[in-house]
């Protein structure tokens, strides 16, 4: 972006056409981005309003704002979206911890590696959710059994990124370290961590969306509050202005979780070459 | 041999789970000894309950899945391809991606009812986008220098597309599809879990409220193998689809 302004500004012979210029490329960016999305929420409104769709099939979006603000005033939606971000969080932020715990501990200590190894390369790419029902029989419907799912399932691709990203520490690093006298324990810290750390971000940047999901398909599943039981009560009363209300809503909860994993990606890896080129996510 | 120890921590894990549900150390309704959901496991194959429950969520699955990597390969390379494609599409994929794709459940229930058609709209839907990034990463990525030659060469627009942008997006895109196989299976359980009547889902869901939990057990770990063992068939093949960039 930056660099594109600076070479359209480069063209221009004078200062204030230069300036004018920017804006209306600030501009025409801008509505660029915002355009389809304005096109795809007229559509939606639209052909709602055009009787295509019955009201059950398709509410029209100004009633599911309007029930999203109704959620808003009484607090409905401030007291799910915090159970559910909770559920969430405290899911990722043990199998973050976890995770790495395990992931080092497998690259330093062989007996942790004979152990887990076999148990994360099968168990990554099994459907974990399917282990809900064992779950529920172990540790009921509750917040624990909740949060133990999110954990199970997001463990996996923080160990397997954390075991690649310590496999993947230049050697002349560690060696250099050693060399200058760092303890074992230093090394791990000051030189292991911070080299793997991208790698790491990348499965924890894996991990936090998929708790998000699990979260709130063990809330449809086992009820109670929280966005995706409110979806789900929404839905066994046929009220489908409820439920487009909660698929907005945790979209919006969704993006503001996975862009500020983005930003903060971006803030711990400030020194990273990385931090340079645009990303996606 | 070397199989043998590698896994051996997972027969231990075997070991233990029968020695300490027989043993009384835990209690056989909460977690029934291995011997007992594995003849489980065989009567429900043989009484064909297994097979017809897991043909119809293989073929749910398969539909959502297919689906999915066509219509998101074709929109991933567009955008990477034609500038206003991208204009258009790229704001909405960047909103749809992080949501949560179970939030879909039940409006594709509202929209298809209980049956196949709900599911296969969720997992189509759940697993286009990360075959779209993937093959817009790819084809972004493809080498100027190859493009510039092709043309050179007197390709046209689209013969380029074919050979020369396509085949460079293949590994990210490949990579997708695993992301996208991998959701599949999630998708296809939760859903199947919350609401329907037939699959693998509805299986373990029906069985867990009989209180059979042998039988349960079974199905759960059927999954469980299948989802792996796709993943593992997928790995094997896109080794050899891609062996020519080695």
């Amino acid at each position: 972006m930056a660099r594109m302004n600076g070479t359209a500004a480069a063209e221009t012979p004078n200062g204030l056409p230069e300036k004018a210029a920017r804006v209306a490329y600030r501009l025409a960016w801008g509505f660029a981005r915002v355009f389809s999305v304005l096109l795809l929420l007229g559509a939606w409104e639209w052909l709602a309003a055009s009787g295509t769709f019955t009201p059950f099939q398709l509410p029209a979006l100004s009633k599911v704002l309007v029930r999203i603000w109704a959620d808003i005033t009484t607090g409905d939606f401030f007291i799910n979206t915090g159970l559910t971000l909770y559920r969430a969080l405290a899911g990722f932020l043990i199998a973050a911890v976890g995770g790495v715990i395990i992931g080092m501990a497998m690259s330093r200590l062989r007996i942790a590696r004979w152990f887990f190894d076999p148990i994360i390369s099968v168990g990554f790419p099994m459907p974990k959710i399917a282990f809900l029902p064992v779950i529920i029989l172990w540790l009921g419907v509750y917040d624990v059994s909740k949060i133990s799912m999110i954990v199970f399932d997001a463990i996996f691709p923080v160990v397997a990124a954390t075991v690649i990203a310590i496999q993947g520490v230049e050697r002349e690093l560690l060696w250099s370290a050693r060399n200058m006298g760092a303890k074992e324990r230093e090394v791990l810290w000051q030189v292991v961590l911070p080299a793997a750390l991208p790698q790491i971000m990348t499965g924890l940047q894996v991990a936090l969306p998929l708790s998000l999901i699990v979260a709130v398909v063990t809330e449809m599943l086992m009820g109670g509050y929280g966005l995706g039981g409110a979806m789900m009560t929404a839905s066994r009363f046929a009220n489908s202005v409820g439920v487009f209300a909660g698929i907005v809503e945790i979209a919006v909860v969704g993006y503001v979780m996975v862009k500020g994993m983005a930003i903060l990606r971006r803030r711990l890896l400030i020194w990273h070459p990385e931090a340079h080129e645009p990303s996606t996510a | 041999m070397n199989a043998l120890i590698r896994y051996s921590p997972l027969l231990i894990l075997a070991v233990a789970w029968e020695a300490s549900s027989r043993l009384g150390l835990v209690s056989p309704l909460a977690l029934p000894p291995l011997s007992d959901v594995v003849t489980a496991w065989i009567d429900m194959i043989k009484d064909g309950e297994l097979v017809t429950n897991g043909l119809t969520s293989m073929y749910r699955a398969f539909a959502g899945l297919s689906l999915a990597i066509v219509i998101g390969g074709v929109l991933g390379i567009a955008m990477a391809w034609f500038k206003p494609v991208n204009v258009l599409l790229s704001p909405i994929v960047e909103i749809f991606y992080p949501l949560p794709k179970s939030a879909l459940i039940p409006v594709t229930v509202i929209w298809l009812g209980f049956g196949d058609g709900s599911k296969i709209l969720l997992i189509f839907l759940g697993c286009m986008l990360p075959v779209t990034i993937g093959a817009f990463n790819g084809a972004r990525s493809s080498e100027r220098h190859l493009v510039w030659s092709a043309r050179s060469m007197g390709a046209s627009r689209l013969r380029m597309l074919w050979d020369v942008v396509v085949p460079s997006a293949m590994p990210e895109l490949l990579n997708g599809i695993r992301t996208a196989l991998a959701l599949s299976f999630i998708l296809l359980v939760s859903s199947e879990l919350i609401v329907a009547r037939k699959g693998f889902g509805y299986l373990i869901g029906s069985l867990g409220a009989n209180g059979t939990y042998d039988a349960m057990y079974a199905v759960v770990f059927t999954v469980a193998f299948l989802g792996f063992a796709a993943d593992r068939i997928y790995l094997l093949i896109t080794k050899r689809a891609l062996a020519w960039r080695a």
